[in-house]
């Protein structure tokens, strides 16, 4: 019913376009000159068409089910039930008029269900007539109102205008959705849950908090040294440690040799071929590195003696290091080709080695703009889900052994997260509260590395 | 004096030559990895494109398939084929016992009923007559055909047994067991058994997926670019929405995921699992990245241009519309393809908004639960079974081909219809 409406609205918008433009014709064929192009004496004339009725229709789409439930739940008003049971009895109501409830089913309900019915209906056939009859009024009036004196090329540029307007705050409307899918759920944690214990407790242990029965008051006490998340900061960090291990040599070094060694047919292939490696999904690289390097690992550890975990830091870490090398060697690359031509100049006119250059004139010179790349990367070190969930352990050790397992704040929101939540549960908050604590850490490190990176664009260009 | 400037000198220049190959070897290094990546990938995958067949003979026995004489296409697709099946297998070896008959069975997939039917039903004259069947061999003989089971394990520690093997192998030597192309792979859905798990549905999970994300983020990223790089005046309010277009490009995918889990699900209440709400949230993630391709392709085409049409009479949103849109497209279209791509690849949101659950039906709609091809590959290197391992490579095979072709096509979009300025 709303596709057909909704459809319906969309091709009355298009005949209003055809009306619009036609009589600017009509009014063009008598001699009269017109003060916009034809076509936006249609667009405007669309625009009344289907702009009020749109209004209407996404009004009713949000208040229906709220009167229909006032009304239907009018009948039980007085018979002094609860809010809950009041609930409980619009939903068997609605099971009921599809056909898909299951129990006893008492007079009442079976009466309401058939209020319900006829409500519904009685909505749909007036949501119709009220949507068609406002554009039949509208068009109208625009219709009406359109000569060739009017002003429509004003009005429909505004209308535009205000359409991208819109739409750029997109990205401010997901930010706000972020920080709201965040923050209520970690409020709601938070007061179970001591802030202090949060994030100087050394336990984490929530499957502890599964065991609880749901029909049971909470009890505070029950979470001590349940959401203690030093293992887990102390995990993200240590694994972001090693990947930049790995990332920021290989990655600062190819970046280095790119922008200033290799020939223009060396950078032509090496270039989009390390970037590869940042186009593969992150899921593969998780696949890789426990099939491949963690057993390889543990298999090395294991003739030299040591005792290697197959899930060890160092496999998570090393491979994320692999997938960090391509942030790295293209940003760095890009800072470097910006260092202007006159300090090279400079500096080898000195006698000095390209080497000697490098490290010294173009590297301090490029710093901060490094710096921010590397920054970066930590943040996507940080960020990084699979590549944990899959090679790294799940059980949350504090350790500073890259050949034990560790958990890292990713891994644990996934796991955590995986299969059914019940929200209101403090364990899927405390999932909600670390994506809090990662979201405001990498935002931090985004702002400042994005900060950095412009204030040194800025200084050369 | 002398002396020592040429060895300072020679120090110098070894210094440089050690620079340089610091140099070179990060480049190798880089280039090496990728190398060990993809041959290993490739190296476990490409067998998943062969399967084992076993070839049986069956007799099509009209009395145990309780069917009357003559009977119509109806009783053929209702008649009972679990013990023509059944005594099939247990044909293979005439002195085996009750056990040993369940082992034969075991050695073919579940769908060894449903294969055998089929075959009737293409020729319903088979009644009463024996002929050979293809039949899909159990993942673990697959992998031993292959070679990939350790078959000097003890019997107690892997799930074939020496009694099968033995059978095995005398089919193998009779030529009754054949490996041909794996199209299931490609046409059936997820399955527990690793022998028919096949892509299909995490296939049509993933373009779902990202037609939604396409549908979404496409207009509303252009629209907001063109904003942006066109009408917005200089102010603050542009600037914050600059910041934070930029920010989210660098937000991990995993918030994405908690966004989609706590406002998509939990406040509007849409279905769960669905490719629905898998590209609402992977569209937001898509957003900056369209967003700043949009721009920068905006940004590139020439002011000569917007004056030009600006001296004509055409207004702002004219000249916008008319000329400095359609010119910036190709490099528009070029970021929403790589935009894509990574949508593609990504696996942590769509895990926090249930589309990890089983799923053994090929979804039709966006609205059916499914699963999608990263996904898919994390669900079946979280099983412990040995056929999956293949199984995994050759979902990451199919999934970096699509990456491929996505990029290749953003390439050619780019260098063939890009304007070059000068």
């Amino acid at each position: 019913m709303n596709l057909i409406l909704f459809t319906f609205i969309v091709l009355l918008g298009f005949t209003s376009y055809y009306f619009g433009r036609r009589k600017a014709y009509t009014i063009q064929s008598t001699n009269k000159r017109l003060t916009a192009l034809p076509q936006f004496y249609g667009y405007y004339l669309a625009i009344w068409c289907a702009i009020p009725a749109f209004i209407i229709f996404s009004l009713w789409a949000i208040f229906e089910p709220t009167i229909v439930k006032l009304l239907i739940l009018s009948d039980y008003s007085n018979q002094g039930y609860l809010d809950d049971e009041l609930n409980l009895i619009y939903e068997k109501t609605k099971a009921l008029s599809r056909g898909q409830f299951t129990g006893e089913i008492t007079p009442f309900i079976e009466a309401s269900a058939e209020k319900y019915l006829s409500l519904r209906s009685i909505a749909q056939s007036s949501k119709a007539v009220i949507v068609l009859s406002i554009i039949i009024a509208s068009v109208a009036y625009a219709y009406k109102k359109i000569s060739s004196n009017s002003k429509t090329r004003e009005p429909v540029e505004k209308f535009f205008k205000a359409v991208l307007f819109t739409a750029s705050l997109a990205a401010i409307l997901t930010t706000v959705g972020i920080v709201f899918s965040l923050i209520f759920q970690t409020i709601d944690f938070f007061k179970v849950i001591p802030l202090f214990d949060f994030v100087f407790g050394t336990h984490w242990y929530p499957a502890k908090a599964f065991v609880r029965d749901s029909s049971e008051a909470l009890d505070p006490t029950m979470y001590s040294d349940t959401f203690g998340a030093v293992p887990i900061f102390a995990g993200t960090f240590f694994i972001a440690f090693i990947a930049m291990c790995v990332a920021i040599p290989i990655g600062l070094m190819s970046g280095i040799y790119l922008a200033e060694y290799a020939s223009v047919k060396v950078r032509q292939y090496a270039k989009p071929l390390i970037e590869i490696l940042a186009g593969i999904p992150t899921v593969v690289y998780g696949f890789f590195a426990a099939l491949t390097v963690g057993p390889f690992l543990k298999e090395i550890g294991n003739s030299m003696g040591l005792d290697v975990s197959a899930e060890s830091a160092l496999a998570a870490g090393g491979v994320m290091g692999i997938m960090i090398i391509p942030f790295i060697s293209s940003l760095s690359d890009d800072v470097i080709t910006s260092v202007p031509q006159s300090l090279r100049d400079g500096s080898y006119a000195m006698g000095a080695t390209k080497s000697e250059t490098i490290k010294k004139v173009i590297f301090p010179a490029a710093l901060p703009g490094i710096v921010g790349s590397i920054l970066l990367g930590v943040s996507r070190a940080i960020g990084e889900t699979m590549i944990v969930v899959m090679a790294s352990g799940l059980a949350a050790n504090l350790t500073l052994n890259p050949l034990e397992s560790t958990s890292t704040i990713t891994a644990q929101i996934v796991v955590i997260l995986i299969g059914d939540q019940a929200f209101g549960d403090p364990k899927t908050q405390a999932a909600f509260a670390l994506g809090m604590s990662l979201f405001l850490v990498t935002l931090c490190l985004n702002i400042v590395a994005l900060r950095v990176v412009k204030k040194y664009r800025e200084k050369y260009e | 004096m002398n002396k020592n400037k040429e060895q300072l000198l020679n120090k110098r220049y070894k210094a440089e030559k050690r620079f340089r190959l610091y140099g070179q070897s990060a480049i190798f290094m880089a280039l090496l990895f990728l190398t060990i990546f993809i041959f290993k990938i490739f190296s476990t995958g490409y067998s998943a494109f062969q399967k084992t067949w076993l070839i049986v003979p069956v007799t099509f026995d009209a009395e145990l398939m309780m069917l009357e004489q003559n009977p119509s296409k109806e009783d053929l697709k209702d008649a009972d084929y679990y013990d023509i099946a059944l005594k099939s297998m247990a044909d293979l070896d005439p002195n085996a016992n009750e056990d040993q008959e369940n082992e034969l069975k075991r050695m073919v997939s579940y769908f060894f009923e449903r294969e055998i039917k089929r075959e009737l039903l293409n020729d319903p004259s088979l009644i009463g007559k024996t002929k050979d069947v293809y039949l899909t061999a159990s993942d673990d003989l697959d992998q031993v055909f292959k070679g990939n089971y350790p078959r000097d394990l003890p019997e107690d520690q892997r799930r074939v047994t020496d009694y099968q093997l033995k059978i095995f192998d005398q089919l193998v030597e009779l030529g009754k067991v054949e490996s041909k192309f794996n199209l299931s792979f490609f046409t059936y859905p997820d399955s527990r058994e690793a022998e028919l798990a096949g892509i299909a549905s995490s296939f049509m999970g993933s373009i779902f997926s990202i037609l939604v994300c396409l549908m979404i983020a496409f207009p509303v990223a252009v629209l907001a670019a063109i904003y942006l790089e066109e009408f917005a005046p200089k102010n603050r309010f542009t600037d914050f929405i600059e910041v934070n277009i930029n920010n989210l490009a660098a937000v991990p995918s995993i918030v994405f995921g908690l966004l989609g889990l706590g406002i998509l699900l939990a406040v509007f209440q849409l279905p769960r699992s669905t490719p629905l709400v898998g590209g609402i949230t992977l569209s937001l993630m898509t957003l900056p990245t369209i967003i700043i391709a949009c721009r920068a392709s905006l940004k590139a085409v020439p002011p000569s241009i917007r004056e030009a049409a600006l001296a004509m009479g055409a207004s702002k949103m004219q000249t916008t519309m008319h000329h400095t849109v359609p010119l910036s497209m190709p490099g528009t279209l070029s970021g929403t393809i790589i935009g894509l791509a990574q949508a593609l690849g990504e696996t942590a949101p769509l895990i926090l908004i249930g589309m990890v659950a089983f799923v053994n039906t090929i979804p039709g709609s966006p609205l059916d639960p499914a699963a999608s091809l990263p996904v898919q590959i994390y669900i079946w290197a979280e099983s412990a079974e040995r056929g999956f391992v293949e199984k995994v490579s050759a979902c990451i095979m199919v999934l970096l081909g699509f990456l491929i072709i996505m990029n290749l096509f953003a390439q050619i979009i780019r260098h063939k219809f890009e304007k070059k300025w000068s």
